[in-house]
């Protein structure tokens, strides 16, 4: 993973040197561990900040939205079908983007890596391939990678880069075998007042700061229906319904659009795993509709065309 | 311990409707609990949150002067949630009102001087309130000349038609009504806009002091014109519009800089501003 | 001032005993990280921890707070007047908040209480809460408490100071309300001098451990506009998302939206936190936004707290150095790494 680091710094130089870009998205290395910077770089000698690792669980995508100048960025698989999404949804076009591709054997969850240590404070990480040893003032732990993956990494399917102007790497052997709907099942499982029980538990933590639905490159509506005040669809207080509501509903929005990715709840400063919510729907899309998001330029989402053989069932 | 969150209960006494979109009208409000007038002192240039229940409030300037009894008026333009319930409102209904709110036109400094008044559109409601207070019988011999520069898109869009009228037929104020157009063969005011109105009726900044309320637009344009007069930006009064909640200082929004626009304005110098961030 | 010395088990018991005159809040082991709660005999405090994710900020500004409540209608004489709330005011205590927190209610007591006005509400609560601190033993990497006003055993803001001597707590009377606070409480003895030296050493080596200290003394000689056009906000936002973490985790953010909710013909005027990082925060309602772009909020921020609040009040920073929005903001902008930029233009 780490060798990656240098090699983007020589892309995005020779990219803005050759001014093939204007600009150039990528991590830096964050001031706390596990925590890197979505980075902007424009000037060519300064391609040294960035960075990448295990770390980067952020959607730079997020960072492309109605953007008009020609911009290079580092794209993994699941940020590239988010990019693909972005192309068919008008957000960017293809031609003003250069998609500098990383084959990606998954990120670190840092909160998994904190319950290990016992939430004691971690002050260094290093991460050699398939381990990683975690520093703190008194302990030293060596980790395998694999065992510390991101949940949405861990059954992640495409691992490689779907669209990509010059990649970085071989390309990964994608993972087979997982299944990835398991504690969707679960929820599948209950019955409707179990259920509500479920997502209300899930939600109980939530602090309404939006980061999950501002980290997430699926919501750029200009705004928001929780902040629609004319008419006013949520109530704005820590009300459990209304906090409900918008989790239910934001994951609506982002049916048959959604890769997985895993910013929201990465993001989430209260660890809310709001994946609950969108994996449903895209175990849905993928039942109904044979549909994974962003793998190709040509087709739309299914929730945003209509086909006579489409799933109607639902029409009684 | 007083609640300054708490709103005055009042019955809107009187609804009229200003301006030919009908989009503003002018609300009379009477306390429920008399003694809630006499609390309710205020200055022109200040203004109140106007309160409803069930839909919140919205900071409105003052359109009445303390020189009126009985009564505070507010004139409102119909925008958001909170305007719109307004104006489907009756009269006879209740709701509340909490102020005063902010600071006012610089009423100390002005005694003694030249006062001209430039003013567009809707945002003419505290300069109302500031002539019908400077020309009181007991205020008119504190100021000197009284020069009113007062612009709307259309005659029907020109707010107290009647009071306007009234005004022009004194002799202790000087009256230019303008309006950017109109088809009225019988329009016997000005044709233009505030900013050149402004330059051509005002002829010095002697001893002047110069209030200013209108659209951003307006208030850019009359800016220069005021400072080729002679007006320096300490003689040049504007008063700013923010979104607000509390009205107190304390919600935290209205702020440019280190001042509230809700506590330490909604008036401010042209002096003032030019030392603050230009985020408003 | 009362010093006295409690084992732990002591100390826990001689809690248990005060829940009869105050409600308590400790901290609480609440999934991967603490979180203060109130201690109802389910509830077990768990005093091994750094800090708790959240900041005890909400026990006497609670996220979402009623303040009026009204009828709708025409039919009752009362309909459509606003009628306060009736609250709880009884005596509270924060058992184990940590110094910098309390001195966060210090700053944010300069907004809700001044010589002008005084929030109801926010006056209230505190005025009827007593700040039991817990010193930091090991402050973590990310706190700069001492680089403003601070320190891990800073006394200023507390009404009483535990210090955490291994196997026994010294408690240190500060105010009037601490030692009301410690005249109820059972157990513990008079502590001796052995006890008074330990904690003084204790208190002289945590501070060594703070690492990360930005001055914030050079903030003061800035002009507000000079910083307010620096070329480096737009550099400090590019990756902020404009998500709340920041403002609602702080213990000294303190902005608020007011809401009316209606349900039938009663409803309740409500106060939520806010923050200055959403574009609705400064809306108008004709559409005009004077904070539109990412940048002007992220700006607003930080200048908030480390200029405007300055020069507002002469009397430090907006800010008490917990380091949560370091540990927590999801783009790891770093208020340090701003200070520092704010410092060095």
């Amino acid at each position: 993973m780490l060798r990656y680091t240098e090699k983007i710094q020589e892309t995005a130089k020779r990219l803005l040197q050759e001014k093939r870009v204007d600009a150039f998205i990528g991590y830096g290395k964050g001031s706390v561990p596990m925590m890197n910077q979505p980075l902007m770089v424009s000037d060519p000698d300064r391609v040294d900040r960035l960075y990448w690792d295990n770390f980067c669980g952020l959607n730079l995508c997020n960072y492309l939205t109605k953007r008009t100048d020609k911009v290079g960025i580092v794209a993994n698989g699941c940020n590239s079908r988010n990019i693909v999404t972005h192309i068919i949804e008008n957000q960017i076009k293809r031609d003003q983007l250069y998609i500098v591709g990383i084959p990606c054997e998954g990120m670190i969850d840092h909160r998994a890596v904190m319950r290990a240590v016992k939430q004691k404070e971690i002050l260094d990480i290093q991460q050699n391939g398939k381990t990683f040893v975690v520093k703190g003032a008194d302990f030293e732990e060596t980790f395998e990678k694999e065992k510390f993956l991101q949940s949405n990494c861990a059954v992640c399917i495409h691992r490689n880069p779907v669209i990509y102007d010059e990649l970085l790497g071989d390309l990964v052997e994608e993972q087979t075998g997982v299944s990835p709907y398991q504690d969707v099942e679960k929820v599948e499982a209950m019955d409707p007042e179990k259920k509500q029980g479920f997502f209300t538990r899930l939600i109980s933590r939530c602090i309404r700061c939006y980061a999950c639905r501002n980290a997430c490159p699926l919501c750029y509506c200009p705004t928001c229906f929780v902040d629609e005040s004319r008419p006013q669809w949520v109530g704005k207080s820590s009300d459990p319904t209304d906090t409900l509501t918008f989790h239910f509903l934001r994951a609506y929005h982002c049916a048959g659009r959604c890769t997985d990715c895993g910013a929201c709840e990465r993001v989430c400063p209260m660890g809310i795993s709001m994946r609950q919510f969108t994996k449903k729907l895209n175990k849905d899309c993928q039942e109904l509709f044979s549909w994974e998001a962003g793998l190709t330029l040509d087709q739309r989402p299914p929730l945003d065309v209509y086909r006579p053989d489409d799933y109607n069932d639902f029409i009684k | 311990m007083e609640n300054p969150y708490l709103p005055y209960p009042v019955r809107i006494d009187k609804i009229t409707v200003e301006t030919e979109d009908r989009n503003l009208k002018t609300f009379h409000f009477v306390f429920l609990n008399p003694e809630d007038e006499a609390k309710f002192a205020y200055t022109p240039g200040q203004f109140a949150e106007l309160s409803i229940a069930g839909k919140g409030e919205i900071p409105i300037g003052i359109a009445s002067s303390p020189t009126e009894k009985g009564f505070v008026a507010f004139t409102v333009n119909k925008v958001g949630l909170v305007s719109s319930y307004l104006h489907n409102m009756k009269e006879g209904d209740v709701m509340g009102i909490r102020g005063p709110l902010g600071n006012w036109y610089p009423w100390h400094e002005m005694e003694g001087k030249n006062v001209v008044i430039v003013g567009g559109g809707f945002a003419f409601t505290t300069l109302r309130s500031s002539i019908i207070y400077m020309i009181h019988p007991e205020n008119r011999p504190r100021f000197k000349d009284i020069t009113v520069v007062y612009g709307a898109r259309t005659p029907g869009m020109l707010l107290y038609k009647d009071e306007l009228a009234a005004w022009e037929q004194r002799d202790d104020i000087h009256m230019h009504i303008t309006v950017d157009g109109t088809n009225d063969p019988d329009w016997k005011y000005n044709i233009g806009f505030v900013p050149t109105i402004t330059e051509q009726k005002i002829t010095s900044a002697d001893n002047a002091i110069a209030i200013v309320c209108g659209p951003p637009i307006m208030i850019r344009f009359t800016q220069p014109v005021l400072e080729k007069l002679g007006f320096p930006p300490e003689r040049i009064i504007l008063s700013l519009e923010m979104r607000m909640k509390c009205g107190i200082g304390m919600c935290g929004r209205c702020n440019i800089g280190d001042k509230y626009v809700c506590k330490d304005g909604p008036v401010f110098s042209l002096a003032q501003l030019k030392e603050m961030p230009p985020e408003y | 001032m009362t010093e006295r010395v409690y084992t732990k088990e002591e100390w826990i018991r001689g809690l248990e005993g005060l829940r009869e005159d105050y409600t308590l809040f400790v901290p609480v082991k609440d999934g991967d990280f603490h979180a203060f709660m109130p201690m109802n005999g389910e509830k077990v405090p768990d005093f091994d921890f750094q800090n708790t994710r959240l900041s005890p900020k909400s026990v006497i500004y609670p996220r979402s707070e009623r303040l009026f409540e009204y009828i709708l209608g025409n039919a009752d004489p009362e309909a459509n007047i606003l009628k306060e709330s009736s609250k709880d005011f009884s005596p509270r205590a924060i058992v184990g908040i940590r110094p910098c927190d309390a001195q966060a209610f210090q700053i944010v007591r300069r907004n809700f209480d001044n010589p002008e006005y005084r929030d109801p509400w926010w006056v209230r609560h505190f005025e009827s809460t007593t700040l039991v601190g817990l010193g930091c033993n090991e402050p973590c990497s990310t706190c700069f408490c001492t680089a403003v006003g601070g320190g891990p055993f800073h006394e200023d803001g507390l009404d009483a100071l535990v210090f955490d001597l291994g196997e026994r707590y010294l408690i240190k009377g500060l105010t009037d309300k601490g030692e009301a606070f410690l005249a109820k409480m059972n157990g513990g003895k008079p502590a001796d001098e052995a006890v008074l030296k330990a904690a003084e050493d204790l208190t002289a080596s945590a501070s060594q451990k703070i690492t990360s200290s930005p001055p914030t003394d050079p903030l003061k000689g800035k002009k507000i506009n000079d910083l307010f056009n620096a070329p480096f906000w737009e550099e400090v936002a590019f990756g902020c998302l404009n998500c709340g973490t920041c403002t609602y985790l702080c213990p000294t953010c303190w902005c608020f939206d007011v809401q009316d909710e209606v349900l039938g013909k009663e409803g309740d005027r409500i106060r939520n936190w806010d923050s200055c990082m959403f574009p609705l925060f400064t809306l108008h309602g004709s559409g005009h936004n004077p904070r539109d772009k990412k940048v002007q909020r992220v700006r607003q921020r930080f200048m908030h707290k480390l200029k405007y609040y300055v020069d507002k009040y002469d009397n430090g920073v907006q800010c008490s150095g917990c380091g949560r929005c370091v540990r927590y903001c999801p783009v790891n902008i770093d208020i340090r790494d701003v200070c520092e930029r704010m410092n060095n233009y």
